[in-house]
């Protein structure tokens, strides 16, 4: 019964790590991650029907985090955008040695 | 408080007054002083920076900054010694048997060691802090007068004290650790003082190489100090002098081992074969010191060493052959060195070396009294010596300071027929150097004629040692006192006799010093002519020699030590046997002296004649020596040697450590483990690009490795 939906967690995930890895545009990167985030709900959800209650109640944690995270990160996005006037990663290189 | 002291019924007790104070006062001058000096030094450095120089000149002619420390040096000198002679006369009140054992604190304890700061009053502590302060006060006045110019006068008293503080302590510190406080506190000293005027590369040179060459000495006496510890488990000398008898075995390895190193360490501060080297250097400094550090007190250290550790020595018949053997080399090398030169203070230096020869030759026969009291006699006729010499040198500088002359003011060659200018200092330097060629009634025939006689007689002892050997010490001994006799009458007639040399104008210049100079030397020519008294021979108090016993006190000295030397004494009576009463080619006690003083007397008198029969040449006229004359002014290349066989292969061996070992070998690997981790740095550093997609791609095959692993 819950196969499907772990097959289906599975490719959300894949699809949405795939989009970290390839794209350029941070909002996309960004929404991949979300994607990435939820495929993990999913799985949670799909397994608490297994394992008892605790599943459901983690992904409400998720989210939050998700939540939050999605402030800080569109916040720092914007900023990004008002300096270099571009969301392009391949731009964004100076954090390093 | 009090620990010891001689508990009889009924016989009055030692009570020490004061002792602590004796070596206080120095140190307490030293502060202050000390203090003077510091705030004189940030005076004169604000004068320079001001862009002139300090003006020393006071209202009364004597710079300002001189009044305090002539008050404070002498005075904290007076006063431990007016508390030492307290000490003195209540001592000779009683019959005091054992030490007094003052004890202060713990200075440390650990485990089953313990060491006290505890001072010991004893009849051998006595007599040495007799001298240092009363010799050493005398001294202390001189250099009133002789160092009124220098600029460095309040920091040269405060050395002054320091240096008497350590050798109070060095005399009564009542265990070795303490003594050995003493023993490199004086080292310390020395070498501030031979470096005074540091200005001088080449006198700086001479305090490093006093410390250094002492450092070699000092070894010799640390591992001594284990050996004992690891024998008796204490230090203090009143617990191991007890037992020495019962836990060592007499001629034993272990007790000849402990006096050998003991050996090395007093051969070193005693300026003895083969560590004297320093000493004739240390003349660099200025000559109240020469008198006080390196001719009456300090180098006496090792003397002292020998006789306080008598019973140790009395033990080892190796280990005092040696310090004997050491001692009559040394006597004999040294006066053959002192014939030839010309320097008024190389010559008492080597004198120097060569009376502590002798005192070495004492105490290595097992006569710790005649040691002992040929160091007294020393003290008393080489000071005056020595400062008759600082007189001599003083009046030779101020008249060529006022005719801006660059001549040496202490080479002998320039000097000659100063008795008509200095009178006073030529009686007084007459009356010590009859002293210490051993003339009759002078303080040092009386010491020097003990020592050779039990020479003789410790040879001839019915189970001596190596009986040969004290014979072959004897006639060296003797020897080096006829030397003795020569190399002091060619200083004296180069000196003061024949013409004057100095020069025509200088001669107007040459004066008698001032009485605050002449009074030392008075007192000291006084104790030199008497102080021989107070040990006389029962044979020669009887004879009329010794006035035939008009003298009340025969061998006094011997008596006043016999507490201290009782237990070595002892142990020579067990295992020698009776001393002999006749010298290896027979005579008795009273005939050798009679002839050892005639045979100096004709030395004397000869050598007179055949100086003053020469003509004298200035300095910048004499020619250069040739043959054995030259290799004896050169002081038989000894310096040379040491240096060729020790100092340059050491140098060399320096330099390989330096830039073979270390700067190549050592900072090699480490300047490769430097680079090392950079590249490696480097290299991994090229990951980290700044790019947010290799970062996740990085992480993410990351996450499916570490998956993979866990899955398999």
């Amino acid at each position: 019964m819950i196969t499907p939906a772990l097959v289906l967690s599975a490719i959300i995930f894949v699809l949405g790590t795939f989009g970290v890895l390839v794209r350029r545009n941070a909002i996309i990167m960004f929404l991949c991650i979300e994607l990435q985030l939820n495929a993990v709900n999913l799985a949670f959800v799909a397994f608490s029907r297994m394992v008892g209650i605790e599943g459901q109640v983690f992904v409400f944690f998720v989210m939050t985090v998700a939540a939050a995270e999605a402030a800080v990160g569109l916040a720092i996005i914007i900023s990004i955008f008002r300096h270099y006037e571009t969301v392009n990663v391949n731009n964004f290189n100076l954090l390093k040695w | 408080m009090v620990q010891g002291g001689s508990i009889q019924e009924g016989a009055a007790q030692f009570e020490p007054f004061l002792p602590g104070l004796v070596v206080l006062l120095p140190l307490l001058g030293f502060a202050l002083n000390g203090f003077l000096a510091l705030k004189h030094a940030r005076l004169s450095a604000d004068a320079v920076r001001a862009g002139g120089e300090l003006d020393l000149d006071g209202p009364s002619g004597r710079p300002a900054t001189h009044t305090l420390p002539s008050l404070i040096g002498p005075g904290v000198m007076l006063g431990a010694f007016i508390i030492t002679l307290i000490n003195f006369v209540s001592m000779m009140g009683v019959e005091l048997h054992e030490p007094v054992v003052i004890e202060y604190w713990t200075w440390m304890a650990t485990g089953t060691f313990s060491v006290s700061a505890a001072l010991q009053l004893d009849q051998l502590s006595m007599i040495m802090m007799m001298i240092i302060t009363g010799v050493g006060f005398l001294i202390h006045v001189f250099s009133v007068g002789y160092m009124k110019d220098d600029p460095g006068y309040p920091r040269y008293f405060s050395y002054l004290n320091l240096f008497v503080f350590f050798m109070l302590v060095l005399v009564m510190g009542a265990s070795y650790p303490l003594m050995f406080v003493g023993w490199e506190g004086v080292g310390l000293c020395s070498y501030l003082l031979i470096g005074f005027w540091f200005g001088d590369r080449e006198k700086a040179d001479a305090g490093k190489k006093a410390f250094i060459v002492n450092r070699i000495g000092d070894f010799g006496f640390l591992i001594a100090l284990f050996m004992l510890f690891a024998t008796f488990g204490t230090l203090d000398f009143v617990p191991i002098f007890e037992n020495a008898e019962t836990s060592l075995l007499y001629g034993g390895a272990a007790v000849t081992a402990i006096t050998l190193f003991f050996l090395l360490g007093a051969a070193g501060k005693s300026a003895q074969i083969p560590l004297y080297v320093w000493l004739p250097d240390a003349m660099a400094g200025p000559t109240p010191v020469s008198a006080l550090i390196h001719a009456a007190t300090m180098v006496t250290a090792g003397v002292y060493l020998v006789a306080r550790s008598s019973v140790l020595f009395a033990l080892s018949p190796v280990g005092s052959a040696t310090v004997a053997g050491v001692g009559v080399l040394t006597a004999l090398f040294a006066a053959t060195i002192a014939l030839k030169q010309n320097d008024i203070k190389k010559v008492l230096a080597y004198s120097t070396v060569s009376q502590l020869g002798y005192m070495f030759v004492g105490v290595g026969v097992g006569a710790y009294t005649a040691g002992v009291f040929h160091l007294m006699t020393h003290s008393f006729f080489k000071a005056l010596l020595f400062l008759g010499s600082g007189a001599v040198i003083h009046s030779m500088h101020h008249a060529y300071h006022a005719t801006h002359s660059h001549e040496d003011a202490q080479d002998m060659r320039n000097m000659g027929g100063l008795r008509a200018f200095m009178p006073i200092t030529w009686i007084t330097m007459w009356i010590a150097t009859l002293a210490i060629s051993g003339i009759w009634p002078f303080a040092g025939f009386f010491s020097k004629d003990e020592i050779i006689w039990y020479t003789a007689a410790f040879g001839g002892a019915a189970n001596a040692p190596f009986p040969g050997l004290y014979t072959i010490y004897w006639i060296l001994a003797l020897a080096a006192a006829m030397l003795t006799a020569f190399y002091m009458t060619r200083m004296m007639v180069l000196t003061f006799h024949g013409p004057n040399r100095t020069g025509q104008e200088e001669a107007k210049h040459l004066q008698e010093v001032s009485p605050v100079m002449w009074g030392p030397l008075a007192v000291l020519a006084f104790l030199s002519m008497f102080g021989g008294w107070i040990n006389v021979p029962e044979a020669i108090r009887t004879s009329f020699l010794g006035g035939f016993g008009a003298l009340p006190m025969g061998e006094w000295l011997h008596h006043w030590l016999e507490p201290v030397t009782e237990r070595a004494h002892h142990v020579q009576e067990v295992n020698l046997g009776e001393l002999s009463h006749a010298a290896p080619f027979g005579g008795g006690e009273l005939a050798w002296a009679l002839i050892s003083t005639v045979l100096a007397a004709i030395v004397v008198l000869a050598s007179m004649r055949y100086i003053g029969a020469r003509p004298g040449v200035p300095a910048r006229d004499d020619k250069e020596l040739t043959g054995f004359a030259k290799v004896l002014y050169n002081k038989w290349y000894v310096d040379e040697f040491y240096d060729r066989l020790i100092v340059q292969p050491i140098v060399r061996f320096s330099r390989f450590c330096w830039k073979v070992i270390d700067a190549t070998i050592i900072d090699g690997i480490v300047n490769a483990v430097g680079w090392v981790a950079r590249g490696f740095g480097w290299g991994i550093s090229m990951f980290q690009t700044g790019s947010v997609n290799t970062y996740a791609l990085i992480l993410t095959v990351g996450v499916l490795v570490i998956l993979g692993v866990s899955i398999l």
